[in-house]
């Protein structure tokens, strides 16, 4: 039997909100007992995540495997630091999302919400289960689950023009994935079960043109997921889904997950030291930096707030893209812990965006003035959450870029640093107008009063940012994880190939 | 053993009194050979010679894993479909029932009888037991299917006249038809002209039974008229039928020398045309059952392409390929009959809202589909897993583009479909919604697709336990 509370809790993570997407199919009628479906999932399976953390943080891993998929590969789950990290933060952000849409969906009057919640459900399932997966296979599977998830949410709102963005995102998330089966099959014929192992599973010896081919395929894979430029063109048509879609989804799970294989990519299967040697490491981290400044000067472009958030989401992610690429310790701590960091951030702009949305009925970021006066927690959380963006001290933002610089002199790519500082001024100048007219210019009219369904998810998210910032161990030592995660690549890495 | 042939056949004689037998002959044939299959794998395969007579003179049938996994696929099947055709029937006068009945029976025991037989002539009867069958069972849905069927019946006819062929030029060679006792002389015979032409004859014919592009132009016509439970059937069954017999005889009774060699090669190319050509044709498609009946085109593609490339990986692919796709094929016919409709045509526009009416029927559809397209955790996605490891492997990575090109294009032509299912908005939804108070529709139909695809999930899950207990057994030694 499989002992759901011990062993097997990163299986029993993932069965939960799969078994409660099941229960509010079921009870779609009476939308407070779906509701507390998602409620009970959400404590449950967070529960369930943070009880895991005490082993890992001691060094442990918490591992099931129960169902063979292929002989000789299982579907394995394993908590590992990196993995317990991703997995945290989507588990805290779910429970938030969920009172967030709540209050959200039940302002739209939106007529669907049964499959909005449970689709949701198994979204979040797919994310924890490719957190914790332990071989490329049992990763794969969740990752291609989450893109089918995912689809009837951007597609949600039925109208023509969600519907297009629903088959953008289709045809580049599942050109990806034929892409990534492709590259999982063949590490699979290289390397016989395709166990994740810190410092790069592949065996070695094997020719530059199969290590570069390979790695071509992955990084197009989840560049897609992760929106590396010019893999990028989905996520903002992806913004006609509705706002706490995009705040979990394209902030946190989605996106994240494209992240997160770049990190298990480089740190797990090839390895720092593999990539450097064929000289991909840089390649990867040119086509971040270009994403970083790309990014940052598509959102100053825009002016619907959802669009400027997508593109500045773009940017951020390739962060974690470049800390990667980087390959040091201090730079694929920094990059792990921008998960975390830029998770809370983004999810409290987009908060911020639904509720504006919601109440003040605008999304044009030109018609904001006064705002900062008539929905006061929402703006303030949505500065601090723009200072955080853009690397201010005290906030989560800065701890991850300061990783990073510092990464980058580690790898002995100081240039980097530069293109840094470039995209913080950039944020800078994406965001900082927004606060600006919110607090100093002239009202637009009237507003309707904050409803605590959507104002207190939001403030949750910027005080924790805060928190982060100030202590970056806070709660649930992200960065203590993301430091022990780095280092255990990196000596890996260098400790060569140890069976 | 001998029951899962007998019993269909006994069936056939008295199922004029109850559409009941026509039921519980294929579950009494499904149960033998399950049994069957399991004393296979126990203990080696198992012999039957029928009248007692000893090959080569006798006819033989033979359970061994492969062709009694096969059986227990077919007579699954023909189980869930024979349930799945009681409220069609209903609509019938007593005779034609009658008729339809003793026809599907006959249909299942050919089906069965190919895959149990030792024997290459007695293969060719049964083909053509089960060619008349079917001939007669897709003619049944109106003057458009007539006209369709009879072109089938030609190619049919001269398919399995092919074969015919083909048998003779080996039996002249070797002066059997006993599998067993063609493999062992075969070699002997040595690879002359004759051996070839015998090669040939007898892979053009099964091809063209498995409508392998582009030998596959019976098949949209002859799928998009005929009865429901019948497209149903033959298009999950028939031509995988076909396909476990090109297995036997290339990989079983014919030594692997220059001929074979050569005509898996040919296979491959023409495989790897029909996969992309089948997925192209699907998408130009207006009526979902063509779409469905191209797309078999091109998934047959899948299973021949894993025969021709030939290693171990590839073959698992091809055999699982065969499960998952006659599992997944069936359930999305039998859910596109069974969707109430006003029109015969069965139009994409026609899907708009359904999940609204329908929303078990979809969701089994769906979950088809997503098999078809290769998503996991489904059983296509496991099979196109193998498939593309056997394609690696054997450094065809040409062919592996061809399967992920191919998905992508089943991916186009099914969400055009599910897109309409569940995100167009139902004309019919002004009107007060009554189904909520009955279930969407006869349970008899519902119940048939619903096993179906969750058949898919299982064997998509549970794919290790098929592949080690059944498949890998199944392979022939490389």
């Amino acid at each position: 039997m499989p002992d759901l509370l011990g062993a097997d809790r990163p299986l029993a993570a993932v069965l939960v909100s799969l078994v409660a997407a099941g229960l509010m199919r079921v009870c779609g009628r009476y939308p407070a007992l779906r509701e507390s479906c998602t409620f009970g999932a959400g404590i449950i399976k967070l529960a369930l995540v943070a009880s895991m953390l005490p082993v890992v943080l001691a060094g442990g891993v918490v591992e099931s495997s129960r169902l063979s998929l292929l002989p000789g590969v299982s579907l394995h789950l394993r908590a590992d630091p990196l993995g317990l990290l991703f997995a945290l933060v989507a588990s805290t952000l779910w429970l938030l999302t969920s009172v967030y849409s709540v209050g959200y969906m039940r302002a739209a009057g939106d007529e669907n919400q049964t499959g909005y919640f449970s689709s949701f459900a198994l979204c979040v399932s797919a994310t924890i289960g490719l957190a914790f997966a332990a071989n490329l296979l049992t990763f794969f599977l969740f990752y291609e689950v989450l893109t089918l998830a995912t689809y009837p949410l951007v597609a949600h709102n039925r109208t023509p023009e969600a519907r297009a963005g629903g088959r953008t995102y289709l045809v580049y998330t599942l050109t990806a994935g034929q892409a990534l089966l492709l590259a999982v099959v063949w590490t699979q014929s290289l390397a016989p079960g395709a166990e994740f192992r810190p410092g790069g599973l592949l065996p070695p010896g094997l020719p530059t043109a199969t290590v570069l081919g390979l790695f071509a395929l992955f990084v197009v894979g989840f560049g897609v997921k992760a929106a590396i430029m010019p893999l990028h063109g989905w996520l903002p048509a992806a913004m006609v889904a509705p706002t706490p879609v995009s705040a979990l989804l394209h902030a946190v799970a989605v996106v994240k997950a494209g992240a997160f294989g770049c990190l298990r990519l480089v740190g797990y299967v090839f390895g720092v030291d593999v990539l450097r040697e064929v000289g991909a490491d840089i390649v990867l981290a040119v086509l971040a930096s270009v994403t970083i400044l790309f990014g940052s000067l598509r959102a100053l472009g825009e002016t619907h707030l959802k669009r400027r958030l997508a593109y500045s989401t773009i940017s951020q992610l390739s962060y974690i893209v470049l800390g990667a690429a980087l390959g040091s310790v201090a730079a694929l701590a920094g990059a792990m812990f921008h998960i975390a960091a830029h998770g809370f951030m983004k999810i409290t702009m987009f908060f911020c965006a639904g509720a504006i949305h919601t109440e003040a009925h605008r999304d044009d970021v030109t018609q904001f003035g006064g705002l900062g006066r008539q929905m006061p927690i929402t703006m303030t959380a949505f500065a601090i959450a723009a200072a955080g963006l853009a690397g201010t001290p005290l906030l989560a933002g800065f701890i991850s870029k300061w990783h990073l610089g510092l990464g980058a002199l580690e790898a002995g790519h100081g240039v980097f640093i530069v293109v840094l500082v470039l995209s913080g001024l950039l944020n800078l100048a994406y965001f900082f107008p927004i606060v600006y007219d919110a607090f100093f210019a002239p009202a637009h009219g009237d507003v309707a009063p904050e409803r605590l369904t959507l104002s207190a998810p939001l403030a949750i998210t910027a005080v924790v940012a805060l928190l982060l910032g100030i202590m970056p161990d806070f709660g649930a030592g992200f960065l203590r994880l993301a430091l022990s995660a780095a280092t255990s690549v990196v000596a890996g890495s260098v400790a060569g190939e140890v069976p | 053993m001998i029951a899962a042939l007998v019993v269909p056949l006994v069936g056939r004689v008295s199922a004029r009194l109850a559409h009941g037998i026509t039921v519980v002959a294929p579950a009494v044939a499904l149960v033998c050979a399950v049994m069957a299959l399991r004393v296979a794998l126990d203990s080696g395969p198992w012999h039957y010679y029928l009248g007692g007579w000893a090959p080569p003179w006798g006819i033989e049938y033979v359970v061994d894993p492969l062709g009694g996994g096969m059986a227990v696929l077919v007579a699954l099947l023909a189980t869930l479909v024979a349930i799945y055709a009681g409220p069609h029937l209903r609509a019938l006068s007593p005779r034609r029932a009658a008729v339809f009945n003793s026809l599907f029976l006959l249909l299942t025991s050919g089906l069965l009888g190919i895959t149990l037989t030792g024997d290459l002539f007695n293969l060719y009867v049964f083909v053509e037991i089960s060619s008349l069958a079917a001939y007669a069972l897709l003619a049944s849905g109106g003057e458009r299917a007539i006209v369709a069927t009879f072109r089938y019946l030609l190619i049919g006819t001269i398919a399995a006249s092919f074969y015919l062929l083909g048998i003779g030029y080996l039996y002249a060679l070797t002066g059997t038809v006993n599998m067993a006792d063609l493999a062992m002389r075969l070699p002997q015979a040595g690879g002359g002209s004759a051996m070839t032409v015998g090669v040939v004859l007898i892979v053009v014919g099964l091809a063209i039974k498995m409508a392998v592009f582009p030998l596959h132009g019976w098949m949209p016509d002859a799928y998009t008229y005929a009865p429901p439970p019948v497209t149903m059937f033959i298009a999950a069954v028939m031509s995988k039928v076909s396909a476990y017999a090109l297995l036997r005889v290339l990989f079983f009774v014919l030594p692997r020398t220059g001929a074979v060699e050569t005509a898996l090669s040919v296979l491959s190319w023409v495989a790897a045309g029909g996969v992309l050509a089948g997925s192209v044709l699907a998408l130009a498609q207006t009526d979902v059952r063509r779409m469905l009946a191209y797309s078999s085109v091109g998934q047959m593609g899948y299973v021949v392409l894993g025969l021709s490339i030939g290693n171990a990986a590839a073959l698992t692919g091809a055999l699982l390929h065969i499960m998952g796709h006659a599992v997944a094929k069936a359930s999305l016919f039998g859910a596109v009959a069974s969707l109430p409709r006003d029109t015969v045509q069965a139009d994409i526009a026609g899907f708009a809202g359904a999940s609204r009416r329908a929303p078990l029927t979809m969701a089994a559809f769906t979950l088809a589909a997503l098999s078809l397209v290769g998503m996991p955790p489904t059983a296509g996605f496991f099979s196109k897993w193998y498939l593309l490891q056997g394609a690696i492997e054997a450094d065809a990575w040409l062919f592996a583009a061809v399967l992920l090109v191919s998905s992508l294009l089943s991916a186009v032509y099914f969400f055009r479909v599910i897109e309409q299912i569940y995100f167009a908005p139902d004309p019919a939804a002004a009107e007060p919604d009554r189904s909520r108070c009955h279930p969407e529709v006869s349970l008899r139909l519902l119940g048939p697709v619903i096993t179906l695809s969750a058949a898919v999930l299982l064997i998509g899950l549970f794919n290790g336990w098929f592949v080690t207990t059944v498949i890998r057994h199944a392979l022939p030694e490389l």
